[in-house]
């Protein structure tokens, strides 16, 4: 599946939030967001999900304009995992996975889905608390089972808002792993807003760098993640050095000079 | 060790098994409450201030359902086919309705404080039906005077709501305010137009707004039977989207449903319901909130259980309590919007104290 986002401006209460955002996604991509608080990581995704409609520019899938491919179809097409769960009452692991396949399912889901469901619930390792109600567990399994529904949803593309924040290390070397796989194995392509920029550094084939609602760079980590652009992206001092092939950052303090 | 290890295997293979099991255990009960339901009802047929014997009431059912067969006394048909089921067989639809509005209410607005009359319906029939009890007049006459007129009030207050809510994507908390507003609103109406009201008008609207279900009629039950099963089944068949509604907005955009049109539509129709009971019961409280909530407490959130379990335990609810109303005082009765609340609120408390314990 191919994505392809041009000029894309959202305005919210006429402050601009993202100023002519414009690139390219091809199949099995793993592409890291980046960039400070407020500078519209999440706001780019959720206008690519359409869960906020952009003022401005075009969003192609496949050649189509988005706006003439039906909500059920864009379900299809791309699974959303936010931030955190914002559900009110109880809801237990399992029915909460199994609602990634309301786009292919009715009223009732059949065997498929269910056997969808149990082999999901086994690759992300959360047999143990399957039928625990999810407002009870830890925000890192939280947010395990929220990736997980996301995967139930089977479609070619994931738009993933730091979907390893609240996750213990071990747990996003984990988490990591599976979604490489996913694009590896299953050639999808994800889209990952993350903070942790030695993860993104590490697993993702193109960053994004995005700064008051522009690309400030863009391209492989190595390219990406130079002690300038850092430094005037998040006004940062910080030493690059490369660690088994990886690009490692590590922050020393806030810069003096810029902001 | 391998024992351990074969359990753990065993359970790891059955883990779809396992939820469906899970799942069917929440259907226990509904199975529980349908049979209980019609036991109730024979009960509550049964039950009352007058004189009249259990084979002498049944003898009575089965002649009007029977004829020619059976053959019972003129007191014994009065009070079945006259006073006690029209009363219980609206207990039955009202507390089906407000039951399943309650629940769908909480999850629309994901707030578990909300409830059928969260949008001001109880006051503006309360006001509807005041103005026609107290000037004698409404839109339209005759002897659906007060009842079209708490109707018709009730659905322009929603309306209100609805169209002040769309412009701002019926966000739940907009909503509620917006209901509370109009709650006030109507309540201050009502207040000012009965201070300056006759006395014995003023009483008449006041017992119209406690709640009761004396006053019902065939012909009542007749009217409202269709639009409550409607309704019912409308939100019943709309229960996975009411599921993914609380999971939150973003979401459930992003699962391709339309959220904004999605609420309103359930509101409208959670309206309808509601003020197609409050107009010929007065506002019965206290069912709407405790029903679902104690449901929950037992089946969880899913919907396609819980819609239906609240709706039966609405059910029953106010079948016991409209059968307690009825008795404990007799042969005075009681409205049953009190018994409702007095009964519920010590059930509710108590059940979630256990919980929490």
């Amino acid at each position: 599946m191919k994505l392809k986002l041009k000029d894309i401006e959202f305005t919210y209460s006429s402050v601009p939030v993202l100023n002519k955002i414009s690139f390219e996604v091809q199949d099995t991509e793993f592409i890291g967001i980046i960039g400070p608080n407020g500078s519209g990581k999440s706001t780019l995704i959720k206008c690519i999900d359409q869960i906020l409609k952009p003022q401005g520019g075009t969003i192609l899938l496949d050649g189509e304009t988005i706006n003439n491919i039906k909500n059920n179809d864009i379900a299809k097409a791309f699974a959303y995992v936010p931030q955190k769960t914002d559900t009110v009452f109880s809801l237990n692991v399992f029915d909460a996975i199994l609602m990634g396949r309301t786009p292919h399912s009715g009223w009732r889901n059949n065997q498929y889905d269910l056997d969808m469901v149990e082999k999901v619930i086994k690759r992300m390792n959360l047999e143990d608390i399957a039928l625990r109600d999810i407002k009870e567990l830890s925000g890192g399994q939280q947010q395990k089972v929220l990736i997980a529904r996301a995967i139930a949803q089977q479609t070619k593309m994931l738009l993933l808002d730091e979907p390893v924040s609240n996750l213990d290390i071990r747990h996003q070397l984990e988490v990591m792993d599976i979604l490489v796989e996913l694009v590896r194995d299953e050639k999808l392509s994800l889209i990952m807003v993350i903070h942790d920029l030695n993860l993104a550094s590490r697993f993702m084939n193109r960053i994004i760098m995005m700064k008051d609602g522009n690309i400030f760079a863009a391209g492989s980590s190595a390219e990406v993640f130079s002690e300038t652009n850092i430094s005037q992206v998040y006004g940062v001092d910080v030493k690059i050095i490369e660690e088994e092939g990886f690009v490692h950052i590590i922050p020393f303090r806030k810069a003096v000079c810029s902001l | 060790m391998t024992d351990k290890n074969l359990l753990n295997n065993d359970r790891r293979d059955s883990l779809k098994n396992q939820y469906v099991k899970y799942t069917y255990r929440k259907a226990i009960l509904i199975i529980v409450l349908a049979p209980l339901l019609v036991f109730l009802i024979g009960g509550a047929v049964s039950i009352g201030s007058a004189e009249v014997s259990w084979g002498q009431i049944y003898i009575a059912i089965m002649e009007r359902l029977f004829p020619g067969n059976y053959q019972a006394s003129r007191l014994s048909w009065l009070v079945v086919w006259e006073l006690r089921l029209p009363r219980v067989i609206m207990g039955l639809l009202a507390g089906l309705g407000l039951g399943m509005a309650g629940g769908v209410m909480q999850s629309v607005l994901r707030n578990p404080l909300a409830e059928p009359y969260i949008l001001g319906i109880a006051s503006s029939a309360g006001f509807g039906a005041s103005l026609a009890i107290l000037l004698g007049k409404g839109l339209i006459g005759g002897q659906y005077l007060i009842i079209t007129n708490a109707f018709i009030f009730a659905l322009i207050c929603s309306g209100i709501i609805f169209a002040i809510s769309s412009g701002k994507r019926a966000k739940p908390d907009t909503v509620i305010l917006i209901g509370v507003a109009m709650n006030f609103f109507f309540q201050a109406m009502n207040t000012l137009m009965l201070y300056f009201a006759d006395p014995d008008a003023v009483k008449t609207a006041m017992f119209w707004m406690v709640g009761d279900l004396g006053r019902v009629t065939w012909q009542n039950i007749a009217l409202t039977t269709p639009v409550i099963l409607l309704c019912c089944t409308f939100l019943l068949w709309k229960a996975n989207d009411i599921n993914i509604l609380d999971a939150g907005d973003d979401y459930a955009i992003s699962l391709g449903v339309r959220v904004p049109k999605l609420r309103i539509t359930l509101m409208i129709i959670v309206s309808l319901l509601v003020s197609g009971i409050v107009c010929f019961t007065g506002a019965i409280g206290f069912v709407g909130l405790v029903a679902p909530h104690i449901c929950r407490i037992f089946i969880g959130g899913d919907n396609r259980f819980l819609l239906p379990a609240a709706g039966l335990l609405g059910a029953v609810l106010l079948i016991t309590a409209d059968t307690v109303a009825r008795t404990i005082i007799s042969p005075a009765i009681l409205p049953v919007g009190i018994v409702t609340t007095f009964l519920g609120v010590p059930l509710l408390i108590y059940l979630i104290m256990q919980k929490k314990g």
